[in-house]
């Protein structure tokens, strides 16, 4: 029922809103996707990643660089961008699927930082600190409306992709590793693989999120692939709540809009970013949905 | 490798390592010992290397500046430690995540406080010394000195006084000391303090030749990770070494391949960590 509710009102009355909230709303369906890979690695394997912002943003300068600098077209460039990131996942999920807890999250973030690094200094090629800009959208997608629907279909599509994979057998054996990584060794899974290809389907979603990105923004600089998106990606999956889906749609929508609504009153949105931090480590370290399921448990089953 | 380094390059690459290993240092004595990644330590720095700014700004001494860096960090950390780690205790992750914020609330706060310009502090010695066919700053050559005399105060610290004792054996074993009757709360909150106001000893440094601006403290922060988790977690000769290979990595790269300077840093660190996930000088808990 709730579910079709939001369903309805993203597809009817969404488009029909003031082009400000459009333009928020492809902005919290592009994040949520992000917000899901992140959590498909910090909710479903056990390993909390601090270098999703760099997967994501390369997808968008891969994208704007080539329909841009080399002047191809935008599904190419939309097919590269993914791969790209997809492919620095599989690089970083090598590396870091040999260590655990807050080494893991170092590790990613150091790996992130490396990305960062590159896009800030190959200027020939990044543009440097100015960064690349130029038309992405297709003429088909220029107005807010139309980009939003195909986001949304998008999103929808990434979203049960996600929901598949964590259900599958696959998706299973995560949460095995997550909740006792020695059993699922001594049972005979191949812990490293699996986390290896945890992180690449990660790295696919926070891509293609990338890449959404890049037609809504049209522009990529090292702002987009720096620590601050990464951690921008975490706090919505912790938000909403770690080990659910739909969780990273509560935490995008909820951080979205807060960033909004902090900036017309002030420009410390870092502050108030920080503070929510704080507030639910300190109160809700299970996010929005896993408060609402810890008290709603008295009255019904269990849900996954 | 090191060869194609010119003396006065190598000369650069030792005098980053000496400020690494002054923030670094107080890093992995809190990580070490209370099991917390404190990614706020970065923003510790620069809120240090800001105090000591604006102390040396009322016209106090360098060395003035650099102890009011220290005494104001290490309050900024007795507040983070009682104020809001105690409610997370033992939980990595949380602690982990709620420096982050704790990070991101001060270095927006330094930017209210302080503005967005570039500040440098004064730094005590100006001028060059010629020495062995070299025109080199006096004041890096301070630094040098300053972190040779940090590792050596720590050294002593850690190996001969009952404190550095309990710490040693705090990092070792935390269990058993808390049976042996000893009160490790207190140790705790010392190691705390130490790592905070070395951080604030670090920005009033670093202050001197890196500068202070918004986003100093993530440059530093990740520097510092690098020199801990090649170094191993708790190791003060880790760090040393660690922030040895990290300054002159950092300067290879930079001289070597400009472009990609952050792979000689963090190329060998990822590799390093995927391989031997403790460190060059960590050991298991």
């Amino acid at each position: 029922m709730i579910r079709a509710v939001i369903l309805a009102v993203a597809l009817l009355a969404v488009p029909l809103l003031p082009g400000y909230v459009v333009s928020l709303a492809i902005q919290m369906l592009i994040f949520a996707v992000l917000a899901v890979s992140v959590d498909i690695m910090a909710g479903f394997a056990g390993r909390t990643p601090l270098g999703h912002g760099a997967i994501f943003g390369v997808s968008t300068y891969v994208v704007v660089w080539w329909v841009t600098a080399m002047s191809g077209s935008v599904a190419i460039a939309i097919l590269l961008g993914v791969l790209a990131a997809t492919a620095l996942a599989l690089l970083m999920g090598l590396l870091a699927s040999r260590v655990s807890g807050v080494y893991f999250l170092l590790l990613t973030l150091a790996l992130g930082m490396i990305v960062w690094g590159v896009c800030l200094r190959w200027t020939s090629v990044t543009g440097g600190e100015n960064g690349l800009r130029g038309s992405v959208r297709p003429a088909l997608l220029a107005g807010d409306t139309a980009l939003y629907y195909v986001v949304l279909a998008a999103t929808l599509v990434l979203a049960w992709l996600a929901w598949r994979l964590v259900r599958s057998p696959f998706g299973l054996a995560l949460r095995g590793l997550r909740d006792s990584e020695g059993r699922m060794r001594a049972l005979g899974y191949n812990v490293t693989l699996h986390l290896v290809l945890a992180f690449t389907a990660s790295g696919f979603l926070a891509g293609c999120a990338g890449a959404l990105y890049a037609l809504f923004n049209e522009f990529a600089s090292p702002s987009t692939v720096a620590l601050g998106q990464s951690v921008r990606g975490l706090l919505m999956a912790i938000t909403g709540g770690v080990g659910t889906i739909a969780g990273g749609f509560v935490g995008s929508v909820v951080i979205v809009s807060l960033e909004n609504l902090v900036s017309l009153y002030t420009a410390r949105w870092q502050t108030v970013m920080g503070l929510v931090f704080i507030v639910i480590m300190l109160v809700a370290p299970d996010g929005i949905l896993g408060r609402i399921r810890q008290i709603s448990r008295p009255f019904q089953g269990e849900r996954a | 490798m090191l060869a194609a380094l010119s003396p006065f390059q190598l000369l650069n690459g030792l005098t980053l390592a000496s400020l690494l290993f002054i923030v670094a240092s107080g890093f992995t004595l809190i990580f070490g010992l209370l099991r917390i990644v404190n990614l706020a330590h970065g923003a510790l720095y620069l809120l240090g290397g800001y105090v000591a700014w604006s102390a040396s700004q009322a016209g106090a001494p360098f060395a003035l500046a650099a102890l009011a860096a220290m005494l104001a960090v290490a309050a900024a950390g007795l507040a983070l430690d009682q104020g809001l780690l105690r409610f997370v205790r033992g939980a990595e992750l949380r602690q982990v995540l709620l420096t982050l914020g704790v990070g991101l609330v001060i270095d927006d706060l330094c930017l209210v406080a302080w503005g967005g310009d570039t500040l440098s502090i004064p730094v005590p010695l100006p001028g060059a010394v010629r020495f062995a066919g070299l025109f080199y700053p006096k004041y890096r050559l301070l630094v040098l000195a300053s972190g040779i005399v940090v590792f050596a105060a720590l050294w002593l610290l850690l190996n001969r006084t009952r404190l550095g004792a309990l710490i040693r054996a705090g990092v070792d074993d935390r269990e058993t000391i808390e049976a042996m009757g000893i009160n490790i709360r207190l140790v705790f909150l010392a190691t705390f303090l130490l790592g905070a106001a070395l951080a604030g000893l670090g920005g009033a440094i670093g202050g001197g030749f890196l500068t202070l601006y918004p986003g100093a403290d993530a440059d530093i922060l990740v520097f510092a990770l690098a020199v801990v988790i090649i170094g191993g977690r708790g190791s003060l000769v880790g760090a040393a070494v660690g922030a040895v290979l990290v300054g002159l990595l950092n300067t290879v790269g930079q001289v070597a391949f400009p472009e990609l300077s952050y792979f000689a840093v963090f190329g060998p660190m990822a590799a390093l960590l995927a391989f031997r996930p403790l460190g060059l000088f960590g050991r298991k808990a």
